[in-house]
């Protein structure tokens, strides 16, 4: 039996930021992952030779810029190249694009709505105000209402305070958007369909709710806080696909002395009179820990490798209760060349970026509507990029590289498992749309790999293939996330943590959730907080 | 002609004459102009065929609050309760019928396992709604501007937090922002008991079960409960009985008030609001303006956009007032058969909804402004406790139908006679025999509720109740606590806090708030 201070279950990015500060603090630590590549969902694998996917997680944003530094994820290969355009194609064979140029901008939406042009103005100073709010907690334990002790008191009355200086009507329209729907918000500022649907699409991207479902305004956030270079909201590659964030973080965790060691699927967590006492392995290996932190979301944590006999009651429901919805797939496309879409200049810089085909927010809630019914959407929402147009690394000269990302695709179909047919159906669905606004688009594809939810279940280890490990919504967020009273890091067994997304802030390739873990493992180890907190914008 | 008064009250409905009482109690001289041939508004009873009279807009009573109903001695003034402690029975084409009362549930498809859950769920839900039922009967507390009175406010609401106890307060903050479907997931078995309770948390509003938010709709139903009502009451003439008896206990106290008034505008003079001026181009002058329309209706339309800035014009113009409900009246010439329903038992209000997905259904259709293919209905026979409503021996059902768009594609009149014939149709799936039993029919849909009882949008909430619009939001930021945000000019409907419901609450509130501030000396 191998002795280790510390094991991390999953070698996610948040497993890895976790371990990589564990290790930075001067603990052994491991971290032990499942399959015999590391990344979780933020990995980067050729599946078709030559052609690098990013079969998960394609871009990056979230990353917080602290936790790149402090780790030294450059100096360790990690480069994010942003990149620009983005556009939503109409079904009239119209298209609205976004530029970055502001002037350019606003002319391509006065050519849709002048009222639209000048309201974006106030949406982007408005959006950017709730984005300012939110960033410093990031990198922040929520605090416990429900508690009287120091810090959680100290943490709350900052958290009001930093609402009460918004002044009376600044807090309304606060607490207006985080309630609010994102259908609903946009319709306050634009009257443009495509400009709505282009804008709202990243409101549900991974969520099961639909654009006007209450609570979708708040998801907006994760599109816009994140920066890259300090640009905040822009997006960018990280070159060689997102396992390149993986790899980066392996390296500087193992730069700190940390073990990785793949193919070692966890059994359980070995618990002892209440406290952690290490992990066992499907190959009947074992590991001896007093601190045991799980990357895995909180049904695999608490139902899968730990034993309800170990666990309070309470916990073990709300594990059950836990939403973790699938609703999203993906298809990533080895393509011969570059496609056309609806007559537009392969050189146009709108392609470098988003590329949509839903032009209103009545056929974003429709497709919405499918997945109720417990069916693929017919009418998809896609978020397609061609990242090989920036970084050409993830696919031979001339050829490209396709991602499309796929809302609304359900757990289950018809209560069923996903069968073959489905899932060529569902195929199906998104290529249709494609094609129909790109007559070469069928004749350039070379190889499809095509994920539901089951795929991305199996392979990354995402229950129900939900990509943020849990819905982002209220009864989840904050101090709910994962569930209230354990909003902390903290599982209900001593010695046994969570690091994943399925804990604050959420989802999407931060490695906050990893690094507050870690902050609060240190503190209770009685060790120098090493993390760095979130820095105040300007 | 001028005549003046302290205070103008626009609308005589029932939180206009409640404001008005307690305004009159307190020594000030009020005035009420309503555009209506009779008094209480939404809460109203009218004549849709020879003989047949139905409450045409609000059906049942169940939030009445007692100190509103004492207060002004509605009893004194001729309020009736035909009956009282009415269960709801979600009906089954077959028969098994599911009878929910306060917190016993009956029915044969029940598990002992479910009851004892709903149980169990009633009573912690009760107590967040007791929470809620203090909440309501205060002024929203502002919460940066605060006062003293908002501290207090305050700290009473988070004490009420904290004496719910750590478990029942995380799993108030837990909840309170979700959807009903998924609790109801979480807690029960039974199709039948998920469908009633979630279409109880969607009634009136433009939501489906699965919309976040809508286990505060079910809270806010609850709230009936710690105000006393077990289930629904049924008034003694319909609901413009209780209309005026409360006009009458107004009158009591020496208010004026004038029918068939129909205010066009509210008067600025200045900065500040006082005055309005009828559609007869009389005018009237006072030192305060209250105004009991929805708050698009007087801020919109009788004050109007250019009086105000831009930034507050703006947020009114976002307020959402979708109404998505439509009422049905049928004349019968006899009781109608319900299956497995006899006599007393069709005095009961009667639901058809029979599961979630069903409900969430009927919901998507109103998005897209189309008319819900299959229709959740919330149904009452009136004739059962109140005989005097129709002719000897006939009947009258009146239903809540959702959901209806204000403006469906092609304008109502191209569907009204077709979305008539399907509820007719469902209507005979659980009580055969139905269509042949009809006389007469009306269908009232949201657009021709908002042209009866001037609600925007013919939302009975005079706003969407969703969390983005209650408590401080609530009707829009900048106007709360009453005050409209023009000087002079307050709001007492259920567009302001709490909202919408026979409650009497906003009424209430807005008088106290009005006296305390002084505004009107």
């Amino acid at each position: 039996m191998k002795k280790y201070d510390a094991i991390v279950i999953g070698a996610g990015h948040n497993g890895l930021t976790n371990a990589a500060y564990l290790a930075k603090s001067g603990l052994a630590v491991a971290v032990l992952e499942r399959n015999p590549y590391i990344g979780g969902a933020t990995v980067s694998r050729e599946l078709y030779p030559g052609w690098t996917y990013s079969n998960c997680s394609y871009v990056c944003s979230l990353l917080r810029p602290e936790l790149a530094r402090d780790l030294e994820l450059p100096r360790h290969g990690l480069q994010v190249v942003p990149y620009g355009g983005g556009v939503t194609f109409k079904q009239d064979g119209d298209y609205y694009g976004n530029y970055y140029d502001h002037n350019r901008q606003y002319r391509e939406m006065a050519r849709h709505s002048k009222r639209d042009a000048n309201a974006y103005e106030r949406y982007s100073t408005d959006v950017m105000k709730q984005t300012r709010l939110i960033r410093p907690y990031l990198l922040q334990r929520p605090p416990d209402p429900s508690s009287l002790k120091p810090r959680d008191l100290r943490d709350l009355l900052g958290f009001a305070r930093s609402f009460t200086g918004l002044g009376e009507e600044g807090l309304a329209d606060t607490l207006k958007f985080w309630t609010k729907s994102v259908g609903d918000y946009l319709d306050e500022y634009f009257e443009t369909d495509v400009i709505k649907a282009h804008l709202g699409g990243t409101g549900v991207i991974g969520t099961a709710l639909g654009v006007y479902s209450p609570g979708t305004a708040y998801v907006l956030l994760h599109h816009y806080m994140g920066d890259v270079d300090g640009n905040v909201g822009s997006w960018g590659f990280a070159r060689g696909g997102m396992g390149a964030v993986a790899a980066a973080l392996a390296k500087s965790l193992q730069a700190f002395g940390g073990d990785i060691i793949c193919d070692a699927d966890v059994d359980r967590i070995v618990v002892s009179h209440g406290k952690v006492k290490g992990v066992a392995l499907k190959n009947g290996d074992e590991y001896s820990a007093d601190i045991v932190v799980s990357n895995l979301d909180p049904k695999r944590t608490f139902l899968d490798v730990m034993d309800a006999s170990d666990l309070p009651a309470d916990v073990v429901r709300k594990a059950e209760n836990f939403k973790i919805r699938g609703s999203s797939g993906k298809l990533n496309i080895a393509l011969d060349g570059l496609p056309t879409f609806n007559g537009l200049d392969k050189r146009s810089s709108l392609m470098l970026g988003d590329m949509h085909f839903t032009d209103s927010l009545e056929r974003l809630e429709r497709a919405y509507d499918d997945w109720k019914d417990e069916t693929w959407s017919k009418d998809p929402y896609v978020d397609m990029l061609i990242p090989t147009q920036t970084d050409p690394t993830m696919a031979p000269p001339g050829k490209h590289m396709m991602t499309v990302f796929v809302q609304y695709a359900p757990p289950k179909i018809n209560g069923g498992e996903w069968t073959d047919a489905d899932k060529a159906g569902f195929e199906k669905s998104v290529i249709d749309q494609i094609a129909a606004h790109s007559p070469d688009f069928r004749d350039l594809i070379l190889h499809c790999e095509t994920r539901t939810p089951r795929e991305i279940e199996a392979e990354a280890g995402l229950t129900e293939g939900n990509i943020f490990q849990g819905e982002l919504t209220f009864d989840q967020l904050l101090f709910n996330r994962p569930f209230p009273g354990y909003a902390q890091y903290r599982g209900p067994v001593r010695g046994m943590y969570m690091c994943g997304s399925g804990t604050h802030p959420g989802g999407g390739v931060m490695a906050a959730p990893g690094a507050n873990a870690a902050r609060e493992i240190l503190m209770d180890l009685r060790r120098p907080d090493i993390v760095p907190g979130g820095y105040a914008d300007d | 002609m001028t005549e003046r008064h302290d205070v103008i009250l626009v609308g005589a409905g029932h939180n206009g004459l409640v404001c008005a009482h307690y305004l009159a109690k307190a020594g000030r001289k009020v005035l009420i102009l309503d555009s209506g041939d009779n008094p209480g508004g939404a809460a109203a009873t009218h004549e849709f065929a020879p003989g047949y009279s139905v409450s045409s807009c609000a059906q049942w009573l169940y939030q009445l609050h007692p100190q509103v109903r004492r207060d002004l001695e509605l009893e004194k003034h001729g309020l009736e309760l035909a009956a009282k402690d009415i269960a709801s029975v979600l009906l089954d084409a077959a028969g098994q019928h599911l009878t929910v009362l306060g917190a016993d549930v009956r029915g044969d498809q029940i598990s002992a396992g479910d009851i004892a859950a709903y149980r169990a769920f009633h009573e912690r839900t009760g107590k967040y709604a007791k929470l809620l039922a203090k909440v309501f009967a205060a002024r929203p507390p502002k919460l940066v501007e605060s006062n003293f009175t908002d501290r207090l406010s305050l700290i009473r609401l988070g004490l009420g937090l904290k004496m719910l106890g750590r478990d029942d307060m995380r799993d108030l903050m837990r909840i309170v922002l979700i959807n009903i479907y998924d609790l109801m997931e979480e807690n029960f078995d039974s199709p039948q008991l998920k469908a009633l309770l979630s279409l109880d948390s969607v009634q009136g509003s433009h939501m489906g079960p699965r919309t976040p938010n809508t286990v505060f709709g079910y809270l806010y139903r609850r709230v009936g409960e710690v105000f006393g009502y077990q289930g629904v009451a049924q008034v003694k003439g319909g609901m413009g009985a209780l209309g005026e008896a409360m006009a009458a206990a107004v009158r009591a106290q020496g208010v004026d008030i004038r029918l068939g008034a129909r205010v066009n505008s509210i008067d600025m003079i200045g900065d500040r609001a006082g005055g309005v001026t009828l559609a007869s181009g009389e005018h009237f002058t006072a030192e305060l303006v209250v105004s009991n329309a929805d708050p698009l209706t007087t801020l919109a339309g009788l004050v109007g956009y250019r009086n105000m800035e831009t930034g507050m014009a703006r947020r009114i113009s976002q307020i959402r007032c979708r109404g998505a409900a439509a009422r049905l009246h049928l004349a019968l010439d006899g009781l109608p058969n319900f299956t497995g329903l006899n006599g007393q038992q069709l005095g009961q209000r009667l639901l058809i909804a029979p599961d979630m997905n069903y409900i969430e259904r009927a919901f998507n259709a109103v998005k897209y402004s189309e008319i819900s293919k299959a229709p959740v209905m919330d149904i009452s026979i009136p004739t059962v406790h109140d005989p005097q409503c129709a002719p000897s021996g006939k009947h009258v059902l009146s239903a809540t139908v959702q959901f209806a768009p204000f403006e469906p594609a092609g304008g109502w009149e191209a569907h009204r006679a077709g979305f008539t014939e399907r509820l007719l149709n469902l209507l005979a799936e659980y009580a055969p025999g139905i269509r042949e039993q009809v006389v007469a029919s009306e269908l009232l849909t949201p657009a021709d509720l908002q042209r009866d009882y001037g609600m925007t949008g013919g939302h009975w909430h005079h706003g969407e109740l969703s969390l983005d619009q209650v408590m401080m939001m609530r009707p829009f930021p900048g106007a709360t606590q009453y005050a409209s945000g023009i000087d002079g000019l307050y709001l007492c409907g259920a567009g302001a806090h709490p909202g919408g419901g026979v409650m009497g609450l906003a009424g209430r509130n807005a008088a106290r708030e009005i006296l305390r501030r002084g505004a009107v000396a």
